[in-house]
């Protein structure tokens, strides 16, 4: 009896290894998948450190904003917004709009999370950018090396998470000593580097009619009421683009729709 | 403005779109149209902030050949169709406005 109990201690020691290992390989394996996207988002966080006082923003906020916020193109869009002295409320309500997506991001991965504690939810909620979900749909994807087993995929989800908050903090702070480093910044015209920025995110959108209808009335619109005080025009012209893009998607697809009907 | 409002209502919103569903765990849903429309959200809110700034670089309707932002805008345009690529559009676009900049001011 004693000499069946010791094998079995013995058997429960030996799954537990396994399974800390197979934690261990999965957030490994997390952190490393997101390297090459840490290396596009690095110059993006030292772009943000350097411009963010540049636009009106402390030294403390910037930071605070990547620690606590930790949303890129929110954060990029917002000192946009901050360097025109847009109120609080359009900018709470920009970062609303602007982050609506990352619903869709959550929604694609409920069933995968549905199962762990609200905690960890909580803090698997809070990495989820753009960046992280990209990483989490190619662990799903059947062809991982992973493998299919997914029971610790949420390692995986936390080393993706630790490498990007680490480097994107890291970046932000780095930006911010460069910016003092080279004083003087807005007078280079530092701001058309936003522009730009923007203009390298938006063109690759730009793939089909419904796109192209969403970005070119947003741009008409905005013109239209740059007038209207409060960057008010920025919410309006975003929603007649969304509006544009989705009608032209519909139309679309009701004329495909009705050419099948007539072969 | 006051800069720890900003920071706490940009994380309350930010980390709340990212939780919501999280948090109830599948038992809610949207509405087909609403998420048909979320990829439409960037390009349209990008695109709205992006053309007043280069065309009206200094509060009014600029469009000429002066207007160093709108032709370095456009330029980029371009050379993030050719090059597919964001940081290359990014320093080769900020290389044509510098140059440009030095040229026509």
């Amino acid at each position: 009896m004693v000499k069946y109990c010791h094998y079995f201690i013995n058997l429960k020691k030996v799954s537990i290894i396994n399974h800390q290992q197979l934690k261990k390989a999965e957030f490994k394996a997390g952190c490393k998948a997101a390297i090459p996207l840490i290396i596009g988002a690095i110059p993006f966080g030292i772009l943000f450190g350097t411009l963010a006082p540049t636009s009106g923003l402390s030294v403390w906020a910037t930071m605070a904003m990547s620690l606590f916020v930790f949303a890129g193109s929110a954060q990029f869009i917002v000192l946009a917004l901050i360097a025109v002295q847009a109120p609080l409320e359009i900018i709470l309500l920009t970062t609303f709009v602007v982050n609506l997506r990352h619903l869709l991001y959550a929604t694609a991965l409920v069933p995968r999370v549905a199962h762990l504690p609200i905690a960890l939810r909580a803090f698997l909620a809070f990495g989820l950018t753009d960046e992280t979900f990209a990483n989490m749909s190619q662990r799903y994807q059947p062809d991982s090396p992973l493998g299919n087993d997914h029971q610790y995929a949420h390692y995986f989800y936390i080393g993706s998470i630790f490498s990007f908050y680490t480097t994107w903090s890291s970046a932000t702070a780095l930006g911010l000593v460069l910016g003092n480093i080279i004083p003087d910044m807005t007078s280079w015209g530092l701001e058309f580097a936003m522009s730009v920025t923007f203009i390298g995110m938006v063109v690759p959108y730009v793939n089909s009619k419904a796109m192209l209808s969403a970005t070119f009335s947003a741009a008409i619109a905005s013109l239209y009421f740059s007038y209207l005080p409060n960057k008010l025009g920025l919410i309006i012209s975003a929603l007649i683009g969304v509006g544009a893009g989705l009608s032209v998607m519909r139309m679309q697809k009701m004329s495909i729709n009705n050419q099948e009907k007539k072969i | 403005m006051n800069e720890v409002w900003l920071i706490l209502g940009m994380f309350a919103i930010t980390f709340g779109i990212r939780f919501v569903m999280f948090a109830f765990a599948g038992k809610i849903t949207f509405p087909v149209w609403m998420q048909q429309s979320l990829k439409f959200v960037p390009p349209a809110v990008l695109t709205a902030i992006i053309v007043p700034a280069v065309v009206m670089p200094y509060g009014d309707m600029d469009i000429s050949f002066t207007n160093v932002y709108l032709l370095a805008a456009i330029i980029s345009v371009v050379i993030s169709l050719v090059t597919k690529s964001l940081l290359k559009t990014i320093f080769f676009g900020m290389l044509v406005f510098l140059l440009l900049k030095l040229l026509i001011a």
